[in-house]
């Protein structure tokens, strides 16, 4: 395998509020190679969307990193440390430059008052060395590239003049026009539609082929991920708990939690399967259980072990990882 | 038929736009020429994108959109009501017989009430209990049967999750004992693991109560899995509505095949056998002529931009409006 273009090491972050200390993102370590999709899974207050920002320190001004947290970008043979660019023009390269990054809420992405045009325009500005008249130019061109009809038209409108599906697809337009190496998607196609949901994936899947860029796929949908993503990371409660190939977590899942996610699922094709779901609630990030984060839901919970030590991360296969005493023990399934 | 409870003729809602001074005023056609029966005791499913209607059919259910065109009539064991007439004391009763649970349990409880006054602010305003004793009597009952102990009624709905906050909004549509439940997209804001669990509270309440659900949702797998029978809508008409094994095993209308192949696959090495839908839902104010699924079926014809399909049934209980449905595969 060729070296990472991002790598991800112990990352923790907390947030200091009133209530004190929280911890977001705990102990969190992943990679993505070049031209991988990687999709990070889990339920709302799991912590994905705070770990990709992170990737472009785009996180509150209350965060904190621990002092061993490290993001490592490497683009043309250079290898950037994240976390220590502190000023906006060092910044640039990860805020747009190498890595961009698609919101769930389209709307609420672009300004209102600019045109989608200049908007795209004036990124190009900033990230590359394009006259404006060259700017126009492969904004049109990318807007006609994701399916927009009449793009030169299109690029004189405002936000409000597109359709949810229409603005998703001008928002990738405009992240990839800058030819980034990572791309950010968080939960790009929860707002939409299935029907739209389905030509923005296809789209996607396009792009990645053509552009070979890696992308970080957030969603709280394993249907989507199984259709997207090369690699899984599901995170619950801030840890990761598996990451695998698509195949090893769908086909084979090793973590109780992972399981109970699957389980959950309404199936098309065995309507009479009972819905499973994970028991209780997801624990206030104010209040993370001692152990092993799951264990106030876990339907395969073994006993003080789980309430005491925080599990270790075993490697099941190649590319396979579990963090579960049932698989440190060897019991897994 | 005496075990229709809820029966919709030939409904049409319409909003009118504000703002035109001449020639005819344009209407937002929200719902258009609906014809739908829900059976005592059902489960029923409606499913559409957003845009669909559903929701506005869901409402003008309960009377809180306008009819504009046909009628709406609620027959249960005592009474029978035609919607669209409803006033005064009738209108009041109604209102105890018919509920409905709304989609964002963030939104639809208040942050300045404890669960308690919430789930009995019904029976107080509907004035269905004599007695504070009887009320506290009656919310205890309900929010035992949704799972929330007493500890929880005491507190402010900030307190709770998701999940549980869904919980209040259903004991609170319990709590007037109705026997009609419009569930607006109950599960949408709720994440997969605690979604089932929502699922799985309608069903056995239903079971027990014998309560008819209307289940609004965009979410096909989600109905396939709750409901008996399912309606499918697309902007503003129902295009298709049969028993639930049935409208998955023998689909018939191309929306509905393009719904169902929409879903993405949990099998990582399935085949994308997504029959893609070009471009987006048309304005409900301009329908296109014709079929009004004309401009992004893979199979229209000339006649499906000229003529309306008929609404007509295919086999027992399976109903579909497409011209071509027998041909198309």
């Amino acid at each position: 395998m060729s070296r990472p273009l991002i790598s991800v090491e112990n990352l923790t972050l907390r947030f200091r509020t009133d209530e004190g200390l929280v911890t977001a993102v705990n102990d969190v370590s992943f990679d993505i190679a070049p031209g991988e999709v990687l999709g990070l899974v889990g339920e709302s207050g799991s912590g994905k969307s705070v770990t990709a920002k992170s990737l472009m320190m785009l996180n509150a001004e209350n965060s904190v990193y621990d002092d061993d947290s490290r993001i490592t970008l490497r683009v043309d043979d250079r290898e950037i440390d994240v976390l220590s660019l502190r000023r906006p023009r060092e910044q640039m390269i990860i805020r747009g430059g190498a890595i961009s990054m698609i919101f769930q809420e389209p709307m609420a992405s672009f300004a209102p008052a600019i045109t989608i045009g200049n908007q795209m325009v004036e990124q190009l500005l900033i990230h590359s060395e394009m006259t404006k008249a060259e700017a126009k130019e492969v904004s049109i061109e990318m807007l006609a590239r994701v399916g927009i009809p009449e793009p030169a038209q299109r690029f004189g409108q405002y936000a409000f003049e597109f359709s949810g599906g229409m603005r998703q697809r001008a928002m990738i337009a405009m992240a990839l026009s800058t030819k980034p190496k990572l791309l950010i998607a968080d939960e790009p196609t929860t707002a939409l539609d299935v029907t739209i949901q389905a030509q923005v994936i296809e789209l996607m899947k396009d792009l990645v082929a053509e552009f070979h860029m890696s992308i970080l796929f957030i969603t709280h949908d394993l249907g989507v991920i199984a259709q997207t993503a090369d690699r899984v990371a599901v995170m619950y409660l801030g840890n990761l708990v598996e990451t695998g190939t698509v195949r090893q977590v769908i086909n084979s899942p090793a973590h109780p939690y992972t399981r109970g996610l699957l389980n959950s699922l309404p199936k098309l094709d065995d309507l009479d399967a009972p819905l499973t779901p994970v028991p209780g609630d997801i624990p206030s990030p104010l209040d993370r259980p001692s152990g092993c984060v799951f264990h106030t839901r876990c339907p395969e919970f073994i006993g003080d072990v789980c309430k005491q030590q925080v599990p270790e991360t075993t490697v099941d296969s190649a590319s396979h990882q579990v963090a579960c005493h049932l698989a440190t023990r060897g019991e897994s399934a | 038929m005496s075990d229709v409870l809820i029966a919709a003729r030939d409904l049409s809602v319409h909003f009118p736009l504000r703002g035109f001074v001449l020639g005819e005023r344009p209407v937002v056609r929200a719902c258009e020429g609906i014809n739908l029966e829900i059976e005592k005791g059902s489960f029923f499913g409606l499913v559409g994108e957003s845009g669909s209607g559903k929701t506005t059919l869901g409402r003008a259910m309960l009377r809180a959109a306008p009819i504009s065109h046909g009628e709406v009539v609620y027959s249960d064991d005592e009474v029978t009501y035609d919607l669209g007439t409803l006033k005064g004391p009738e209108l009041k009763d109604y209102r105890t017989r018919a509920q409905l649970i709304f989609q964002d349990p963030y939104a639809a409880l208040s942050p300045r009430m404890t669960v308690r006054d919430i789930i009995a602010e019904p029976l107080e305003v509907m004035g269905l209990t004599s007695s504070r004793e009887e009320t506290d009597q009656r919310v205890r009952e309900i929010a035992a049967k949704c799972r929330l102990n007493l500890e929880h009624l005491r507190r402010f709905p900030h307190a709770f999750s998701g999940g549980q906050r869904q919980r209040i909004s259903i004991a609170r549509a319990l709590v007037s004992d109705p026997r009609f439940i419009v569930a607006d997209e109950s599960v949408a804001a709720l994440d997969v693991s605690i979604q089932a669990d929502v699922l799985n509270l309608l069903n056995k309440i239903q079971e027990e109560s014998g309560i008819t659900f209307l289940f609004i949702s965009h979410d096909l797998s989600v109905i396939a899995h709750t409901c008996d029978f399912v309606a499918v809508m697309y902007l503003g008409q129902i295009v298709e509505a049969a028993p639930t094994r049935k409208l998955f095993s023998e689909t018939a209308h191309p929306y509905t095949k393009a719904l169902l192949s929409a879903i993405p696959s949990l099998d990582p090495d399935a085949q994308s056998r997504a029959q893609k839908l070009e471009g987006e839902i048309p304005s409900p104010i301009n329908p296109p002529p014709g079929c009004r699924f004309n401009t992004r079926c893979p199979h229209a014809r000339e006649r499906c931009r000229s003529e309306v399909p008929e609404w007509r049934e295919m086999s027992g209980g399976h109903h579909v409006a497409c011209h071509f449905a027998e041909e198309i595969d």
